[in-house]
């Protein structure tokens, strides 16, 4: 990382923590934000908000590796979260995802050679009444087919 | 968003209801007529436990502290369960007043909505609401001129991980550690959030409660039967002609159920979600209620083209991975359990093993630190049990094709 981008990671994190207070119970929105915006929490950032919460850094690593929302590793601009619980699985989660896997050339867990997609298994979306369904950064989609499915990814940016 | 929203029918929760009404009547009432009108309402959790609601407040009311927190538990993580999502979508102010009510009786001044990371789009019609209600003086200081009375809600945004549901282990997230359930006591209502008292209900607790307060107690309880009054949200899911949310009575048998949600050929019911119990045919006639079959809200239904050994084992691989690794019985014994699953599978097993694997499920029962370990081996018995001649019965035991 570039010493400039370094300084504004801990400008940014300074930030932060001015907006949720120098406590634990920031941690969680802290790197939520982070998350939302680099796509992953480096460990130069995970070192930064742990000198400035004044907690170990394990204790930050911790946490991250505990929620499946957060993560080390950068992924794909588009997570494309395709839901595997019983009722998605009944309704044919299964073709939509191998229609995402030929149509954009990786496997589920994998990212896409330009960066564009990350596509993962995830559990119940808490649309089961519409299934098959699927989440693509923070918005849902139902009541897909292959063919839907393809054209919302095909449409993000 | 384009959630659909359809015409909903129910008694109770999807009567109607004139926003702010409950709060007009609380504000100068003592706490004593609250917690005794909840009381005579006989008013049990939905989020699964079936705990009064009146034992937990009036417990989190009696507390000495100055400092006190309601917490919506909106973290909704269970398969097959989405009518917190369609109440915090459609019926925001009911979930909303339901805490405002518990501030009022219990002492708090905080509220905090704890919305599990996939309802992430809900934040800002959330919010929304939130600010609406302050501009109303329905929330932040003085509410309607009491000036005794100060309450704000946040929302806090979890991060994709089921446990956190179980009361400690979101009390644990919201303090901004990992999702590990605590022991038991203290109880939150003792030492919750911030080790100061702390009220955890579901969602649709909260949003009974406003009519529990406009229309009464007895109205309230005339639905239902003596243990369980009321009506309950249920998330119809699976093969049937009509899913979705239904408001329906305690005592509804299973058969109503399949009837009412247009249900065909149907061979199994999955009643409280992936940690619920499996019926069969011979069991429809079971009456939902926290004396009988009890649930979440959750039913999903099997019709007979469903290879049930494929249905167990998308729940277990499921816990394996929701499992929080803190106790034993429920990081070990989730992935044996899976392990058994796949052993039958593939033909490979043997009856005795199979008792084995039963014990152990019994051990996680009453050995497991929290909930999830202790109600994941419920689908294993039970599908097993109740389908047997099908997964066990009806393969020579050796290699076959499924
Ligand atoms: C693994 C696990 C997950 C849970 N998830 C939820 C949940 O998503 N929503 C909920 O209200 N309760 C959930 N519970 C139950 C809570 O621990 C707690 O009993 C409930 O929030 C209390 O509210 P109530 O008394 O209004 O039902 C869960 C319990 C366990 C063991
Ligand atoms: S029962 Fe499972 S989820 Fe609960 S504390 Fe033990 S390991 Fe964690
Ligand atoms: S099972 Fe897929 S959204 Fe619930």
């Amino acid at each position: 990382m570039l010493i400039e981008e370094k300084s504004s990671l801990v400008r940014e994190i300074e930030e932060f923590v001015k907006l949720y207070g120098k406590k634990r119970s920031s941690l969680l929105p802290i790197l939520h934000e982070l998350q939302n915006k680099y796509r992953y929490i480096s460990d130069f950032a995970q070192q930064e908000i742990a000198r400035q919460l004044g907690i170990h850094p394990v204790e930050v690593y911790g946490v991250i590796s505990f929620y499946s929302f957060l993560n080390t590793e950068p992924k794909g601009r588009n997570l494309v979260r395709i839901c595997q619980s019983v009722t998605c699985d009944m309704h044919g989660k299964e073709n939509i995802v191998k229609a995402i896997e030929r149509e954009l050339g990786v496997e589920i867990g994998g990212t896409t050679k330009d960066n564009k997609f990350t596509v993962e298994y995830a559990n119940c979306l808490g649309l089961c009444d519409q299934g098959p369904a699927m989440a693509v950064n923070d918005r849902v989609y139902f009541n897909l087919t292959p063919e839907k499915a393809v054209k919302i990814l095909n449409e993000a940016k | 968003m384009e959630i659909q929203k359809t015409i909903r029918k129910g008694s109770v929760i999807f009567s109607s209801y004139e926003k702010g009404s409950a709060i007009k009547k609380i504000i100068g009432l003592p706490r004593e007529d609250i917690l005794l009108e909840l009381k005579t309402s006989k008013l049990k959790g939905r989020g699964g436990a079936g705990f009064p609601v009146s034992t937990k407040w009036m417990l989190t009311a009696a507390a000495i502290e100055d400092e006190k927190y309601i917490v919506c538990n909106a973290d909704e993580g269970e398969p097959g369960t989405f009518k917190d999502r369609v109440l915090l979508t459609e019926y925001t102010e009911l979930a909303l007043e339901g805490m405002i009510i518990g501030g009022y009786t219990i002492g708090a001044k905080k509220g905090i909505i704890y919305l599990r990371g996939e309802y992430e789009y809900l934040m800002k019609p959330l919010q929304k609401k939130i600010e609406e209600y302050k501009n109303e003086n329905l929330l932040g200081k003085s509410i309607l001129g009491n000036e005794e009375f100060d309450f704000d809600i946040s929302i806090f945004l979890g991060h994709g991980s089921y446990v956190c549901g179980e009361e400690t282990a979101l009390i644990e997230s919201l303090e901004g550690h990992r999702g590990e359930a605590r022991n038991r006591p203290p109880y939150p209502v003792n030492q919750g959030f911030m080790n100061k008292p702390t009220a955890v209900n579901n969602v649709e607790t909260l949003a009974t409660i406003p009519h529990i307060i406009t229309k009464g107690a007895e109205w309230f309880a005339q639905f239902g039967t003596d243990k369980s009054s009321g009506t309950k949200l249920l998330s119809i899911s699976g093969d049937c002609e009509k899913p979705g949310v239904y408001e329906l009575p305690w005592g509804t048998t299973i058969k109503e159920v399949l009837e009412l949600a247009g249900a065909k050929n149907t061979k199994a019911v999955q009643v409280g979600g992936a940690s619920g119990i499996c019926l069969n045919k011979t069991q429809f006639d079971r009456k939902l209620g926290y004396e009988d079959a009890g649930t979440g809200g959750s039913i999903i239904i099997f019709d007979e083209s469903r290879d049930m050994l494929q249905v167990l084992k998308n729940f277990m691989e499921f816990f394996v991975e929701e499992s929080c690794g803190q106790c034993t019985p429920c990081r070990i014994g989730n992935v044996k359990l899976l392990e058994g699953v796949k052993m039958i599978e593939n033909g490979d097993f043997t009856f005795r093993y199979l008792e084995k694997l039963k014990e152990l499920a019994g051990t996680m029962q009453v050995a497991s630190k929290c909930g999830l370990g202790q109600s994941s081996p419920n689908p294993f018995l039970s599908i097993l049990e109740n389908f047997k001649d099908e997964i066990l019965n009806s393969v020579p035991g050796g290699n076959y094709e499924r």
